[in-house]
């Protein structure tokens, strides 16, 4: 439409006798194009294109990085690892985190949101509290915790001693390690799900509130009868991106677990990390960076395919 | 803008007309039960207040403590005797002063440049033509989907390439490009009022002119949003930054203090506190400045 207008606009200036002119005035804004958008472009080529091609190729090698010959094995980083206990581990380590976060994002997120949906004094500043830890560093944050968690001196040993139990050595301990970190991601990013449940829940028609309420049900029965169906499109899209964020998370690792005690919090974009940087097992990285990539993408077209059902209640 | 207006004047959360719109022919037992919802709904709500609160403050004031006040129990809600000490004994801890300047720079160069390439190439697919932009346009946003683990061995490898690890240009320059930022901005300037894109075309502006004195003005909330959420991203970012850089010298702030934590043999929690708080400050003010902008910028990232 714009598009139009423009060389409309464009062709009723430019004077018919020289056309050689024209033709360049009408080029002009093919070149301003490629100009505006060209090195945005030439960086995704470089930065984000090649490099997925290429792993795809590191991930068929036998390389350490320095030396000057890789070795082109096939499938062989995939076979190896996909019947190695340990990488299997790694894998069942990635659910787990996956699971916790996504659950206690449903959850607590749609719990937090109904809260903060109720016409309370304060709320508004308890939601800036809830949703500050989203813009705080992951790192700053794994620190902090770190200390809260530290079965001596640290802030939840007395917390849970008010109700009788003793803190267990958390990030020291293959047992308590991974809920940890999962608590520690839930505390930094939950906030982001609140914000989206409470749009979601603000969408809702009222009238179908007021007519359930002459009809006299209760409270849990517009809960389970209508929240929670009405809501289910952006329930599942809170799931998905969860997902696909918690596939992600590196910084609260690395500095709460660096991936231990025993592996115990390994995930799948820590082990990535960890072959090619600091063990240089470039081709592992690679597979399982190829691996990580398939299961995202798997989550985004699932996403792609049904979220769309949610500008129906908009 | 006028809907975000319009909704907060429309009471339309259910909820709260259910308990507001009670009215006076309500009976005393609905009103008690009424009551004791309510005071439930404040107890709950001063519960999550003070989950999300006290870490907060729990760091602010470890970080004054001394150590006498870290290492007993049970802890001390409040630092008998308060103590600036462990700022400067931070800051001797790890090079703080050469963090505070690579955060500073990479993050100031990396929103910038990203302003500017979502700014240029949001304009040119909505106001400029051009053969199979839509084409272009769905590569762009593909790019969304390929995460950073995919790229990490080969950017490595190319920045290593061009001389550029343990410099500006490395940590910045690969992380350049946007599609988010790009994606939000077109969707916001294609709402823009036509007549007044036409008003301009007619009195003969130029698109250069046309971007900086019509389009950039009408696209200023967006253009804050943006740069808010792709400044606290940048401050943040972690794993590219750990990667491109192996000397204290060009670590970033958060990469920095991790090190303070692994490398400490007894764990001096004020200090570390202290260090974290370096890193922490500067963006909690942002956020409290910017905060709707923020706010409202990452919930529609999340699409992403």
């Amino acid at each position: 439409m714009t598009e139009q207008v423009i060389a409309r606009a464009t062709g009723s200036t430019v004077s018919n006798r020289d056309e050689r002119r024209r033709r360049r005035r009408n080029l002009r804004p093919y070149l301003l194009f490629v100009l505006f958008v060209g090195p945005n472009f030439t960086l995704l080529g470089v930065f984000t294109y090649w490099p997925l091609v290429y792993q795809l190729y590191l991930s068929l090698t036998d390389w350490d990085m320095l030396s000057p010959a890789k070795e082109f094995v096939g499938l062989a980083n995939y076979i190896t690892m996909l019947t190695d206990p340990r990488f299997l581990g790694v894998l069942g380590n990635t659910v787990y985190f996956a699971f916790g976060v996504v659950g206690g994002s449903v959850v607590l997120g749609l719990g937090l949101a109904m809260l903060l949906n109720q016409k309370l004094r304060g709320r508004n500043l308890v939601r800036t509290a809830v949703f500050a830890p989203v813009v705080l560093s992951g790192a700053a944050v794994a620190l902090l915790w770190a200390y809260i968690f530290d079965p001596n001196y640290g802030l939840l040993r007395p917390v849970l001693s008010a109700v009788g139990l003793s803190s267990p050595d958390w990030i020291n301990d293959p047992d308590w390690a991974m809920p940890a970190v999962i608590i520690v991601y839930l505390w930094k990013h939950i906030g982001l799900n609140t914000v989206i449940f409470l749009a979601g829940l603000q969408s809702l028609p009222a009238e179908l509130y007021d007519a359930a309420k002459v009809d006299g049900a209760g409270p849990f029965r517009c809960f389970w009868r209508l929240t929670l169906p009405l809501l289910s499109p952006v329930t599942f899209f809170v799931l998905i991106t969860t997902v696909i964020f918690s596939f992600q998370a590196f910084d609260i690792i690395a500095v709460l677990t660096a991936g231990g005690p025993a592996s115990a919090t390994t995930t799948l974009a820590w082990y990535v990390y960890q072959e090619g940087f600091v063990t240089f097992r470039t081709g592992f990285a690679a597979a399982g960076a190829t691996m990580l990539f398939v299961a995202l993408l798997l989550a985004t077209l699932m996403q792609v395919r049904y979220v769309g059902r949610r500008v129906h209640y908009r | 803008m006028t809907h975000r207006a319009a909704r907060h004047l429309v009471p339309r959360d259910p909820a709260a007309r259910r308990q507001t719109g009670g009215g006076p022919t309500r009976s005393r037992a609905v009103s008690a039960r009424g009551a004791a919802r309510v005071f439930t709904l404040y107890v709950l709500l001063a519960i999550v207040a003070v989950i999300f609160v006290f870490p907060l403050y729990w760091l602010a004031s470890s970080s004054f403590k001394e150590l006498e006040d870290i290492y007993t129990y049970p802890p001390v809600l409040l630092p008998k005797h308060p103590t600036l000490a462990n700022y400067p004994a931070a800051w001797g801890a790890a090079p703080f002063g050469n963090f505070y300047v690579n955060s500073v720079v990479t993050t100031l160069a990396g929103t910038g440049l990203e302003l500017v390439n979502a700014v240029f190439v949001a304009y040119a697919f909505v106001f400029l033509p051009f053969p199979g932009k839509q084409v272009l346009f769905t590569i762009l946003l593909a790019s969304l989907m390929v995460p950073i683990y995919v790229t990490i061995l080969p950017n490595y490898l190319t920045v290593a390439s061009l001389g550029w690890l343990n410099t500006y240009e490395g940590i910045v320059i690969p992380s350049a490009a946007v599609a988010f930022g790009a994606f939000l901005l077109r969707q916001h300037m294609l709402t823009l009022p036509k007549e007044v894109i036409e008003a301009a075309t007619l009195d003969g502006a130029g698109h250069l002119r046309m971007l900086w004195h019509v389009v950039l003005p009408l696209s200023r909330p967006m253009v804050v949003t943006f740069g808010l959420i792709s400044l606290v991203g940048k401050w943040n970012d972690f794993l590219w930054p750990l990667i491109v850089t192996n000397t204290d010298r060009m670590r970033t702030l958060p990469v920095g203090i991790s090190f303070l934590f692994r490398e400490e043999g007894v764990l001096d929690w004020g200090l570390i506190m202290a260090g974290t708080v370096f890193v922490v400050l500067p963006i909690l003010l942002i956020y409290l400045a910017g905060q709707r902008h923020i706010v409202a910028g990452l919930s529609q990232g999340a699409i992403k």
